[in-house]
């Protein structure tokens, strides 16, 4: 199926719109936008980062889920206590596989659930005695902890437990970082306030903590925020990043440790992977310690030349000549999986609904791979997130915010993609409908996606994902007629 | 009054960054701009206006300062 033009997009927007009441409509109209390029400002065509409405489904999380889950949960070497009951811990334990290297139980604990289980009689009567127990377990079983931080639970608000005191009792106790985090689920609209809430402990908590000391720096010393190590990305980011004279000397937060969170204003520029989540840390660190910060996308040889270069123009020639002799060496490599893969996906179509900064940027691999991005959307974006997207996506293509289960349902019953980019909850209903599709939020279980090495295997896993012979088997030999066979072969 | 926060961006420009609410904006003017006067009435690129007091231009930016929002567009 060809693109839509601006006309039918619209026009699909107000038929996918119909089925609300009145007042939904007008909201969710707010939320829905054609692209159109020469808007600068976002917010003129779409509203983003509201409260979700009510008895729509929608995909986000709470911020407890963004600060436990995105920003804490990778650091491998602290213990992050899910604070309140159990069930809120269990999902957000090491789901995204944020891969580290470390004996797990031992010196680190990323993917183990803590929590303080709260029961009813904690709700009665408060539970910072319980938390001061579990912290003291800790220390007793876990003793090679670098620290703990407590991740509140809605309960945790709604009772006023003083997290805050118990945790500076403890700090001075064990002598070691004991972050409270007051992040709530109830709190904000979608995670994204709880990335806002982790960024700020860390600001309160862990950033000043070696101010005056000692380090052995060298002027080519960088940090990594913001990469998760999802399937391991950020160490196919580091690897070049390295390979070009940089030192990295931090990784937020995925295989991340305390000491280098702790060791980050000693940096000379912090490179920011995922501007949503960690923007508000780097900003700070501009302002408090003079370091610039700079976005980044590592997905796909065009937008990693385009940043390698923009990287080393913050350097000396050493480092400049670094990058184009980085450039030159994976060019070959990059031009072969190209060459490999792209007769093969040519001019296929995409959708995509994810979280972060993928919405924007992962565009510039598809477009590598000769596809295209027909419509993209974000849970929990901002209106800076959207005004750096409209550049990247083509005229008349489709943005949706905080889209809800039916309205992206609808999108690709008409718009038709090749391919549907999202989460594990869409996953299975597009596979039925027989639309090929990838888990985008932890690359489905395959990755990495980052680098020059990820971008091999993200072309492999969009090809095998694609042109899987699966997709031609949906329907049943004995249900087959001649009319099947021909609308096969038109599509 | 709020925090906000004034960068420089790569062009030089100035940005507006207000936290509470996560608001981004190029600054399109600035009242006063002078080694001895800073500040005053900024307007932002989405029609926004904030009030900035009159003071000596901050030794670096970024900088936090409190603000009135004069006028915004939503
Ligand atoms: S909204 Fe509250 S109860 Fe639900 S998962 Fe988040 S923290 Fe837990």
């Amino acid at each position: 199926m060809s693109n839509l033009t601006r006309e039918e997009t619209d026009a699909l927007i107000q038929e996918v719109l119909e089925v609300y009441p009145e007042k939904a409509k007008k909201d969710r109209a707010k939320h829905l936008a054609v692209n159109d390029q020469s808007v600068t400002q976002s917010k003129k065509c779409i509203t983003s980062n509201r409260k979700s409405l009510p008895g729509v489904m929608t995909i986000r999380g709470c911020a407890y889920a963004g600060s436990r889950g995105v920003v804490w949960g990778p650091v491998k070497d602290m213990i992050h206590i899910s604070h309140g009951p159990v069930g809120c811990g269990q999902y957000s334990r090491g789901g995204r596989r944020n891969y580290y290297v470390g004996t797990t139980g031992v010196n680190t604990f990323a993917e183990i659930n803590f929590t303080s289980d709260f029961q009813e009689k904690d709700i009665v009567f408060g539970g910072d005695k319980k938390l001061a127990k579990a912290m003291e377990e800790i220390e007793g079983l876990f003793p090679l902890n670098k620290g703990i931080s407590v991740q509140s639970e809605c309960p945790i608000g709604l009772i006023g437990d003083d997290i805050e005191a118990v945790s500076k009792k403890a700090a001075a106790q064990y002598n070691k970082v004991v972050v409270p985090v007051r992040c709530e689920g109830f709190r904000g609209v979608s995670q994204s306030l709880g990335h806002h809430i982790a960024n700020d402990a860390i600001r309160d908590y862990v950033l000043s903590n070696r101010d005056g000391k000692e380090f052995e720096g060298t002027p080519y010393d960088v940090t990594i925020i913001g990469d998760y190590n999802i399937g391991g990305d950020a160490w196919a980011s580091r690897i070049f990043l390295e390979e070009m004279g940089l030192r990295v000397i931090a990784q937020w937060s995925g295989d991340g440790t305390i000491a280098e969170m702790e060791n980050t204003p000693k940096a000379k520029l912090n490179l920011l992977h995922c501007y949503r989540s960690m923007n508000y840390i780097s900003r700070h660190m501009e302002e408090k310690y003079g370091i610039p910060w700079m976005e980044y996308n590592f997905f796909g040889p065009t937008k990693i030349e385009e940043s390698l270069r923009r990287i080393a123009a913050f350097f000396d020639d050493k480092i400049k000549e670094g990058a184009e002799r980085v450039i030159a060496k994976y060019k070959p490599m990059m031009q072969a999986v190209v060459d490999k893969y792209k007769p093969r996906l040519q001019g296929k179509r995409v959708m995509l609904y994810i979280g972060g900064l993928r919405p924007r940027h992962v565009i510039g691999a598809y477009e590598d791979l000769g596809m295209e991005v027909v419509g993209t959307g974000y849970e929990f974006a901002h209106n800076d997130d959207y005004d750096r997207t409209i550049q990247e996506m083509g005229n008349a293509t489709l943005l949706y915010d905080d889209v809800t289960g039916f309205e992206l349902e609808e999108f690709v019953k008409r718009i038709k993609p090749d391919l549907v980019g999202s989460g594990i909850k869409e996953k299975y209903i597009y596979q039925k409908m027989g639309i090929p599709f990838r888990q985008m939020h932890s690359w489905d279980y395959s990755g990495p996606y980052h680098g020059y090495d990820g971008f091999a295997i993200f072309a492999r896993d969009m090809d095998m994902t694609l042109n899987n012979p699966c997709w031609g088997k949906q329907t049943p030999p004995w249900k087959k007629t001649e009319a099947t066979e021909e609308v096969k072969a038109a599509a | 009054m709020a925090n906000i926060m004034i960068r420089k961006n790569d062009q030089g420009g100035l940005v507006f960054y207000l936290p509470k609410r996560d608001l981004e904006d190029n600054i399109s003017s600035i009242e006063f701009d002078s080694p001895e006067k800073w500040g005053g009435e900024i307007k932002l690129a989405n029609g926004g206006s904030y009030y900035i007091e009159p003071q000596v231009p901050p030794e670096r930016l970024p900088v936090t300062i409190r603000a009135k929002r004069l006028d915004a567009p939503d």
